[in-house]
Order: structure tokens, then C-alpha cells, then sequence
């Protein structure tokens, strides 16, 4: 099938397009852009995209899709559903499945489903440790010529310096990236940020320096072996000094954060929230404002969705035993849009390059531009089209999102992936 | 002024004015169990369970004859006679009690926040009876009780509250409570035992027991609980009975007049002494009868709707 777009403001960060132009998809192909384009002898579809923005399909570096093994949660079919529906035409899933990604076979598993099932492209990625255990290596070397994108123990931290000492240079030998999800358990014996929220609502508080120690230990470990480490979800103003100040002396660390740490407080716990309780937690007002910083200087390099799909019975229950997480795919874009665009933190340009073409270079996976000759991924957005939230309208199998009845700025309209249309008009084909 | 609050979830969310109507009416509740026969008839036709997750003798035995003294039915539900152990879910549980016509549950849970969970789900009225360390508000208000019977007023009073507040939930609902009434509240605690931004709900936060305890008007011991020794919050129970176990002599510091008071069961020689626990300034016994009014009273005021004229 072949479309011509014509009229719209195509920005593509990595080739630094910002401009109103046409494009031409020709058999799933990027094939032109540019002005005026006329494609009229060919069969081609056309679309009018005036006073709407064409940007690479969003590329999403952490999210988890829960198959195999929970696919009461989420599956692969609903999972790239909900991405589709949230303008992710990529995304990389985390390895904590059952079983867990630490084998070809799983990573097999996940392609094949992917193939038949899926609605974007997935990328597994694999395990730092067999089991996800933090005792022995996974065979990193095999998992990576099976087909995953990155290593990461995510949920769990990898407790043992020495082990993640040479997680990092063992992984980098093979080229491939190390997310790392810091977290000191030791000090995280809680369900929620420690502060006055916690204090409050008398629940065990999680103090940032949980996450801060860590960081600080991977960020002195990578520059100790020259390696390059991926902090996942940055949740902290200290971290993102932390991060800041690494990146200035030249260690090779990247990071992202996710949108619930740009867009919500620990107050959002207050009534025991169960869809506020995530894994870090929500911080305070503070750290907020930092991680907007952070995001428009340059320290932070992507935003990733971290969606976790939970069943609503591991969400309503008692508040410290509710599972961590909550889902993001269907609402990360327009809440960069309403919470950073819009309050001019960042330009619409730059939210984009976050969410395309920066974790596509970090995971190394070709993905994220509208390059000429590249399968074209892409989306049509609405940037200024206000709607409410409504979690019962998600193709995610679960709706555990603290954003419901939220109003946003910033629709996806079309979903395009390999020049073929899976969001048409909003609704999923 | 309590027709249209269905639960009794916390101090937190009570206003000034709704706490002192439950004291009022607990002095008139106080009067009935003094007399010789305590039977009234407030509760006729009401069903009362108790559904506690945690042990407890007082609390429970507390409701249960607050229930019974003015003839309600009172059912007592513990964790391993019931399903809980079949695995059945909190909620179910709750859903079950509440599909027998039960009009008021009163609950007990090791973890915070639980009875607003319950509340949401089920029509019977919730009472809180200890949340994890959230709060324990018909303690709080027994305290309060007791010390607005023995000082005629709580506006003004300086109350010195001493040990684990970090784990406690009768310390939240006193300083939620206290400082709506207008009390000056001070805390005395090693700092491994003190929440997190403390002094934001409005109280005084001191590391010796000394200045919190000095010119107080009541003092308040914690219970301390061994376990917390062995996740490194202090050495040992002889150097805690050491810097922070209200003897005579820290007693001293306070008002001539002060009360002593004590959330019960004591560690006799830790948080406090045997000679002060049974000096005529402790009030701990007291506090216990205390607290059968302010479960009467609560009882009375949470199963009013649509029954009265």
C-alpha cells in the first residue's frame, strides 16, 4: 500500500526536519519528502494532515509486555495494541517474564508471538542475571545473537558490585547496552516515597538515596572500566546531579526517565492510591522541577513509558501489598505534550527526539527518523486537541493508570508501522 | 454533625468540632458504665463485628462490651478461625460480613491504610481500630478523653509523647488530634524512631527525652517492640530503657501535676518504670475504662443514621 501525506509539520529530530512538507510512503517505504509532492498517476492513498504534526514513530526503550507468563496482565497482542494506540511503532520489553528472557528460546518466543500477534515492532530485551537473580551472568553473548537489544535485570538491581562490575564489560564486549535498574533494597524497605505523605499515611517511605547510591556506584563503576550503563527511570533530583555531573567528566552513562516522575507528586498516594504506587516512587514538587531540568538540558536523554501492566485484583488491595507500576503506552505522549510542551519546558521538537530517535540510538535498534529508504514508522499527531482519559477505552488488557479522567493536550490520530496503518482517525485497525 | 460520615477511619479526618462531640458524649457513656446495672438501648437491633488481623485483647474486649452494654449484637471475627487462611481476599471477607446485614465493622489490620480500602467496598460503617502504622483514632480520643476529664481542657496543654513514633499509630492519631485541639505537642525519640518530615504536622521534635518531657502537663509513653532492635533502629532494650525509659526522675521534669500515660500492654522497665507505672500519677487504668465510653460513644454516633427521630 502506498500513501502520500500531504500538508502537515513533519519534525524529525534526527535528520532535523521542522518543516511543513509531504511525504511519500511507497510499498511500505519511506520513498520522498518534500513540497508539493505529486503522486497523482500512482494508486496511492492520500491523507490531509494539515494543522497536524508527522513525527518518526515513538520509540519506547522499558516497557514490560508481560508475555510469556501473564498474560492475564497483558500479552502481546494487547500490549502493541496499546502502543499502537499511544504512537509507539517500537518498543522494547523487559525481561522479567516466565520464563524469564535469560535463554534463545524465550527471546525466540517473544519474535515469533511479535510476528504473528503483534502491531508494532518489539525488541526483547534480556537478562543481566540468570533468573533475574543477581548470582550468575545470563549468557549475554547467546542472547544477543538471538536478537535482544539491551540486558537488564529490571525490578531488580544487581545487588553484587563485582557482578555488575562485569555485567558491564562482559555485555560491552558483545556491544550490548546495560539498563540498570538502581535501586539499594536495602534502604527501599517501603511503598512509597519517605517524606511527609509517608509519615502521613503511616506508610514505610522509600528514601531517594536508594536509587541515588546506586547510581552513584554505576556511574563510578562504568567510568572505573570505560563502559557505558543506561540508569532506567531517574527519579531524583539527586540522581539527575548525579547523572549531570558523570556526563560532564565524560562517563559514557545515558538515562531516561518516564512521565509520571515530570507529571505527578508523592501526593498522589494520599487516600492509598494503589495506581500512584510504583517502583521508584512518585517523589516530591522538587524533584519534579528537577527532572524537567534535567530533560531540557540534556541530562536526561529519553523518556521510556516503564508501562506495567497489573490485574485490577493486584491494584485493589491493601496499599503496601499492591504491585508496583502502572500503564503508560496510551498516555505518554500527551502527557509531554500537556506537562512539558505546553508549559514551554521543552519543544515539541525536543519531546520528540526523546521519544524516537535518542533511545533508538541508545538501544542501537535503527529506529526513530523518517529517513529516505527506511520502513516508514510513523505518526500523525494532534498536538493541541484536548481530550479526558478514560481507562476503560485502553487496549492495554489492564487500566491501572493514576491519570484517569486526567484532561491532555495531544492526540494521536495515525499509527503507521512498516507503511501500513494501525491507528486510523484515532481508532485502532 | 455524624449523619453523613459513614466511617471512623482516622483523627486525620475529623474536624475540631466532630471530635469534641465525641467526647461529650462519651462522658455521658462514661456515666452509664459506672452505674450498677450498664445496660441502654442504643444499639438495639444493631449488628457490630469485629474483624482484627492482628492480636489484641483490650481494643477488642473494649468494642465488644461498649456493643453490649447498649444491647447490640457483637461477633468477633480473628484471622485463623476464619477463611483468611483458605486465602480468601480482604475484600471478599469484608464483602461476606457485610452481606449478613452487619451495620458496623470494626477493624483491625497490620497494614496502613486497609480499613479505607473496606470502606470503599462494603455499605456497613467502618471503624478503624489500628492500621499499621497509620492511626488508631478511639485510642487517640480515649487519651484525649483522659486528659480533657483530668485537666478540664486540652487547648493549651504541653503533652510530651515519648518513643517509637515512627512505628506508631497511636502517636499520629494523638498529634492529628492533639494539635486540632489546640495542645502543644512535643516528641522525644532517638532519630532512627522518627518518621520522616515529623515536624511538619505542627509538632516540637526533640532527640532527649529531657526537652520534651520538661514543664509537660502529660506525658506518654510508647510501647517499644523488640523486633525493631534487630533491624538496627537501637542497640538494645537496656540502652533504650537507658536514654529513653521514663523513670521517676524524668517524670520530675514535668508539671508537679502531670499525667502519665501508656497505650498498654507496658514493657515494664523499658519505656516505663515499674514506679512510675504504678504512681499516682499514672492513669494508665483509667485510660482502659476511658475507653469503653469512647467506643460507646463512637458506636452511638456512627449507627445513628435513619435510626433516630
Amino acid at each position: 500500500m502506498n500513501a502520500l501525506i500531504k500538508n502537515g509539520r513533519i519534525i524529525d529530530p534526527k535528520n532535523n526536519i521542522n518543516d511543513t512538507l509531504d511525504i511519500y510512503i511507497y510499498e511500505g517505504i519511506i520513498e520522498d519528502i518534500g513540497k508539493n509532492l505529486d503522486y497523482s498517476g500512482v494508486d496511492v492513498e492520500e491523507i490531509d494532515a494539515k494543522g497536524k504534526i508527522i513525527a518518526p514513530g515513538l520509540v519506547d526503550m522499558h516497557c514490560h509486555l508481560r508475555e510469556p507468563g501473564f498474560e492475564y496482565k497483558e500479552d502481546i497482542e494487547s500490549g502493541t495494541k496499546s502502543a499502537a494506540k499511544g504512537g509507539f511503532t517500537s518498543v522494547a520489553c523487559m525481561p522479567n517474564t516466565n520464563p524469564v528472557v535469560d535463554n534463545v528460546s524465550v527471546v525466540e518466543y517473544i519474535k515469533k508471538r511479535a510476528e504473528s500477534v503483534g502491531y508494532v515492532n518489539v525488541f526483547p530485551i534480556g537478562a543481566i542475571t540468570k533468573g533475574l537473580m543477581g548470582e550468575e551472568l545470563a549468557e549475554i553473548g547467546t542472547l544477543k545473537f538471538a536478537g535482544v537489544v539491551a540486558v537488564s535485570d529490571d525490578g531488580n538491581p544487581v545487588s553484587n558490585t563485582a557482578l555488575m562490575r562485569h555485567a558491564l564489560e562482559y555485555a560491552q564486549t558483545f556491544d550490548t547496552p546495560v539498563i540498570s535498574h538502581c535501586e539499594v533494597k536495602e534502604i527501599a524497605d517501603g511503598s512509597m516515597n519517605e517524606g511527609y505523605v509517608s509519615t502521613m499515611l503511616g506508610l514505610r517511605g522509600i528514601s531517594r538515596a536508594a536509587e541515588e547510591i546506586n547510581i552513584a556506584r554505576d556511574i563510578i563503576l562504568a567510568k572505573t572500566t570505560n563502559t557505558s550503563v543506561h540508569i532506567a527511570h531517574v527519579s531524583t533530583k539527586g540522581a539527575v546531579e548525579l547523572i549531570r555531573q558523570a556526563k560532564a567528566e565524560g562517563v559514557k552513562v545515558t538515562c531516561e526517565t518516564c512521565p509520571h516522575y515530570f507529571s505527578l507528586t508523592e501526593e498522589a498516594v494520599i487516600g492509598y492510591n494503589t495506581n500512584a504506587k510504583m517502583n521508584p516512587p512518585l517523589r516530591t514538587q522538587s524533584d519534579v522541577e528537577a527532572i524537567i531540568q534535567g530533560l531540557a538540558d540534556g541530562t536526561i536523554d529519553a523518556i521510556a513509558t516503564d508501562h506495567a501492566p497489573h490485574h485490577i485484583d493486584e491494584k485493589n488491595c491493601e496499599f503496601e501489598l499492591a504491585l508496583n507500576g502502572i500503564v503508560g503506552f496510551e498516555t505518554a505522549l500527551s502527557l509531554g505534550i500537556t506537562y512539558l510542551v505546553k508549559q514551554n519546558h521543552l519543544t515539541l521538537e525536543k519531546l520528540i527526539a526523546k521519544m524516537t530517535c535518542v533511545p533508538s540510538d541508545i538501544l542501537g535498534i535503527n529506529k526513530g527518523t523518517l529517513s529516505i529508504g527506511k520502513p516508514a514508522d510513523l505518526i500523525i499527531i494532534d498536538e493541541d486537541k484536548e481530550y479526558t482519559v478514560d481507562v476503560n477505552k485502553f487496549y492495554s488488557k489492564s487500566k491501572n493508570s493514576p491519570f484517569d479522567g486526567y484532561k491532555l493536550f495531544g492526540t494521536v490520530e495515525y499509527t503507521m508501522v512498516g507503511g501500513r496503518f494501525v491507528v486510523r482517525e484515532g481508532i485502532l485497525i | 454533625m455524624f449523619e453523613d460520615m459513614k466511617d471512623l477511619l482516622g483523627i486525620k479526618d475529623l474536624q475540631k468540632s466532630h471530635i469534641e462531640k465525641i467526647l461529650d458524649t462519651a462522658k455521658t457513656m462514661k456515666h452509664i458504665i459506672s452505674q450498677n446495672n450498664k445496660k441502654t438501648g442504643h444499639l438495639i437491633g444493631k449488628s457490630i463485628v469485629t474483624l482484627f488481623y492482628e492480636n489484641s485483647t483490650r481494643t477488642r474486649l473494649s468494642f465488644e462490651l461498649a456493643a453490649k452494654y447498649m444491647s447490640g449484637f457483637a461477633s468477633n471475627i480473628s484471622v485463623n478461625a476464619s477463611s483468611v487462611s483458605k486465602g480468601e481476599s480482604l475484600i471478599d471477607t469484608a464483602k461476606t460480613i457485610d452481606a449478613m446485614g452487619t451495620d458496623v465493622v470494626i477493624l483491625r489490620h497490620s497494614r496502613s491504610g486497609t480499613p479505607h480500602l473496606i470502606a470503599k467496598n462494603i455499605n456497613a460503617s467502618v471503624i478503624n481500630a489500628g492500621d499499621g502504622m497509620n492511626e488508631h483514632p478511639t485510642q487517640a480520643l480515649l487519651d484525649m478523653f483522659t486528659m480533657r476529664e483530668k485537666k478540664g481542657r486540652i487547648e493549651g496543654l504541653k503533652v510530651a509523647i515519648v518513643g517509637d513514633v515512627l512505628h506508631s499509630r497511636v502517636a499520629r492519631s494523638n498529634i492529628w488530634g492533639l494539635t486540632k485541639l489546640g495542645a502543644e505537642v512535643s516528641i522525644g525519640a532517638p532519630s532512627t524512631l522518627l518518621p520522616a518530615d515529623l515536624q511538619k504536622t505542627g509538632v516540637k521534635v526533640y532527640n532527649s527525652i529531657h526537652e520534651a518531657v520538661v514543664d509537660a502537663d502529660v506525658v506518654m509513653g510508647l510501647r517499644i517492640q523488640q523486633e525493631r532492635q534487630k533491624r538496627g533502629l537501637f542497640p538494645s532494650v537496656i540502652e533504650y530503657a537507658r536514654f529513653f525509659g521514663i523513670d521517676e526522675r524524668r517524670l520530675s521534669l514535668a508539671k508537679p501535676d502531670a499525667l502519665l500515660l501508656h497505650p498498654g500492654p507496658v514493657n515494664r522497665g523499658v519505656e516505663l518504670s515499674s514506679s512510675v507505672l504504678e504512681s499516682e500519677k499514672s492513669f494508665v487504668n483509667e485510660q482502659v475504662t476511658n475507653g469503653v465510653a469512647i467506643r460507646m460513644a463512637i458506636l452511638y454516633l456512627y449507627t445513628r443514621k435513619g435510626n433516630e427521630i
